[in-house]
């Protein structure tokens, strides 16, 4: 340490010969300054070493040199860094340096997303991580929840953000555990199963290298200019469903705040929504994927029939509602009652619905139910119902 | 922590990553010093936009100039708190000369003095952000807890007497903060004391 070598303890020196008084031998006086300059050994030691300090030349300078480092320790600072920080200062430094293989503009809400899930997790406590979470989702026509701690949401999350890693042929969080298990509930089950101990504060390293690992590698093989029209060839399977690689990244994008305000309400914290762009694609997806989900409901005898008078065609245009989302991130969507792969129409127009963005959001999270969300309302009212349950579809574990 | 301890091979892969021009790399290096750089920014500067303002230069001064940093002569996290303690410096300095030429109270030697002490202040927490966790943790226990040492000891399952070493030891390397070293010196080793 910069050359300060303490000087060999002279042999056979004691405490006695130096200070003229019975007591611990030098050597143990010695070692107790670190203890004696934070005041943390007892009052007979420090009496001890203050009466050697008196007598022994090379103890009363390093006890010196030792209560002034004391004076140097500082909570730390700034545990709570904005995390608008983070956007900020990385745009302004691409304005400065355009970057040559960019962040792909779809990849940046779930780059963005889950900075913020991590700069929530580094304030934490650790006994933090063990507090109780929910995990809510709907189910058919119910509200369905499942108990877990905000490290078994972190593990959660790094379980099915793993269906995109293995879609990018990175490697499998789950490794072997994943055979036969395709769906994120599934991988998440089986996850918890596996590990010999419930989750706790260290599954925030890998989570964290996996988000990044997955940001890096659509940077580089789907980031390259032009290639952001070009047709993505990867597409996620969730099981039951795929989606194409951009769409999945903002659902993931989508999952992680979501589960970030369960976190956050778990211990307590403020957690802001998305940025305006980053929701109103969250918003997008929920509103592209409503019309598969109404038709999957449809079968399963869950929503009303389909009502065309004729048969919609692939493309042609439908029966639509109108959803308009307000506040930041929102717009309007014309969503297709009939048929998939109808067209929303503005002159089919059968009924209206408004609601607040985030609300919205929390109504396709599932934590919100259909009946509570205070959506304005005109028009058909089974198509209102039917596309309320939908939109709650849209969650799941 | 963990992050510390990541291999070289991170920093100098980092290294060519920026230089690439992977806006996926500011973000990982972002990810991985902002907390660094801005308690830093914000100990010499004493002011949260101040400090807001110093991280972007920062992490500006890294993107635009990513062969400034050569993988060789140290880890990437102390080249990045020496440009920190050296960019942070150089504004207060500015910023108090400037006050002081607008008829500010004080006078040039206290200027000095006020920059000493923030600049000894930064590295103090540089070191102590960088000490081994065993050393950090009977600080912490000790200093912020205001355990003695035996329950220090307790605490961290260790003996009295290695208690009574950690808190020695950590106190003494804590203590090279203020030894007359140039601005952000890199932290001392954490062999060869007591």
């Amino acid at each position: 340490m910069s050359g300060r070598d303490r000087p060999a303890p002279r042999p056979g020196q004691r405490a006695d010969t130096d200070a003229g008084a019975p007591g611990p031998a030098h050597d143990v006086l010695k070692s107790l300054l670190g203890a004696w300059a934070l005041a943390a050994c007892s009052p007979g030691e420090a009496a001890a070493v203050e009466e050697h300090l008196g007598g022994c030349g090379d103890c009363a300078e390093e006890a010196l040199r030792l209560r002034a480092a004391v004076g140097l320790l500082h909570p730390p600072e700034s545990l709570d860094l904005d995390p608008g920080l983070r956007t900020r200062i990385l745009e302004s430094c691409l304005e400065r340096r355009p970057a040559r293989v960019p962040v792909p503009a779809w990849a940046a809400p779930y780059d963005a997303e889950t900075a913020r899930l991590d700069a929530l997790l580094q304030d934490i406590r650790d006994s933090d991580w063990h507090a109780p979470v929910r995990l809510r989702w709907f189910e058919g026509e119910a509200a369905a929840s499942r108990r877990t701690t905000v490290a078994g949401v972190i593990a959660h999350l790094m379980s099915v953000d793993g269906l995109v890693a293995v879609a990018l042929g990175l490697a499998d969080p789950l490794a072997d555990a994943a055979a036969g298990r395709p769906t994120p509930a599934a991988r998440t089950e089986a996850y918890w199963r596996a590990a010999p101990r419930p989750p706790t504060r260290s599954v925030r390293a890998p989570w964290r290298s996996q988000t990044h690992a997955l940001v890096r590698t659509v940077s580089r093989t789907g980031g390259a200019a032009g290639a952001d029209d070009s047709p993505e060839a990867a597409t996620v399977p969730y099981g039951g469903f795929e989606l194409p690689l951009r769409d999945a990244l903002l659902d993931r994008a989508f999952e992680c705040w979501v589960h970030a305000e369960d976190i956050a309400d778990a211990v307590a914290y403020p957690y802001d929504p998305p940025a305006p762009r980053h929701l109103h694609g969250m918003i997008d997806l929920a509103a592209r994927m409503l019309p598969g989900v109404l038709a999957e409901r449809r079968r399963a005898g869950l929503a009303a029939p389909g009502r065309a008078r004729h048969l919609v065609t692939a493309g042609a245009p439908g029966r639509s509602l109108r959803l308009e989302i307000e506040g930041s991130g929102g717009g309007q969507w014309l969503i297709p009652l009939d048929a998939p792969g109808a067209v929303g129409s503005a002159d089919h127009e059968v009924a209206h619905v408004a609601l607040d963005g985030v609300e919205f959001c929390h109504l396709a999270a599932g934590h919100l139910t259909p009946r509570e969300a205070a959506a304005g309302q005109r028009g058909d009212r089974e198509a209102i119902r039917d596309v309320l349950y939908a939109a709650a579809s849209l969650s799941r574990m | 922590m963990a992050k510390k301890d990541a291999p070289p091979r991170w920093d100098s892969g980092m290294q060519q990553r920026l230089a690439r021009g992977e806006a996926a790399a500011l973000g990982e290096l972002y990810d991985r010093f902002a907390s660094l750089v801005h308690g830093l920014a914000h100990r010499v500067l004493g002011d949260e936009p101040a400090a807001d303002a110093l991280t972007r230069e920062v992490f500006a001064h890294v993107w635009q100039h990513p062969d400034a940093y050569d993988p060789r002569q140290g880890p990437l996290r102390t080249w990045v708190a020496t440009l920190t303690h050296r960019l942070a410096v150089r504004r207060l300095r500015a910023t108090e000369a400037a006050a002081l030429t607008d008829g500010g109270a004080g006078s040039p030697e206290e200027l000095e003095r006020k920059v000493r002490r923030a600049s000894v202040a930064a590295r103090a927490d540089f070191i102590v952000h960088s000490l081994p966790a065993p050393l950090r943790a009977a600080l912490e226990l000790a200093y912020f807890q205001r355990r003695d040492y035996r329950q220090t000891a307790a605490d961290l399952g260790v003996t009295e007497e290695e208690a009574r070493r950690r808190l020695r030891l950590g106190l003494q390397l804590l203590a090279t903060a203020h030894d007359p070293a140039g601005p952000g010196a890199p932290p001392p080793g954490h062999k060869g004391a007591a």
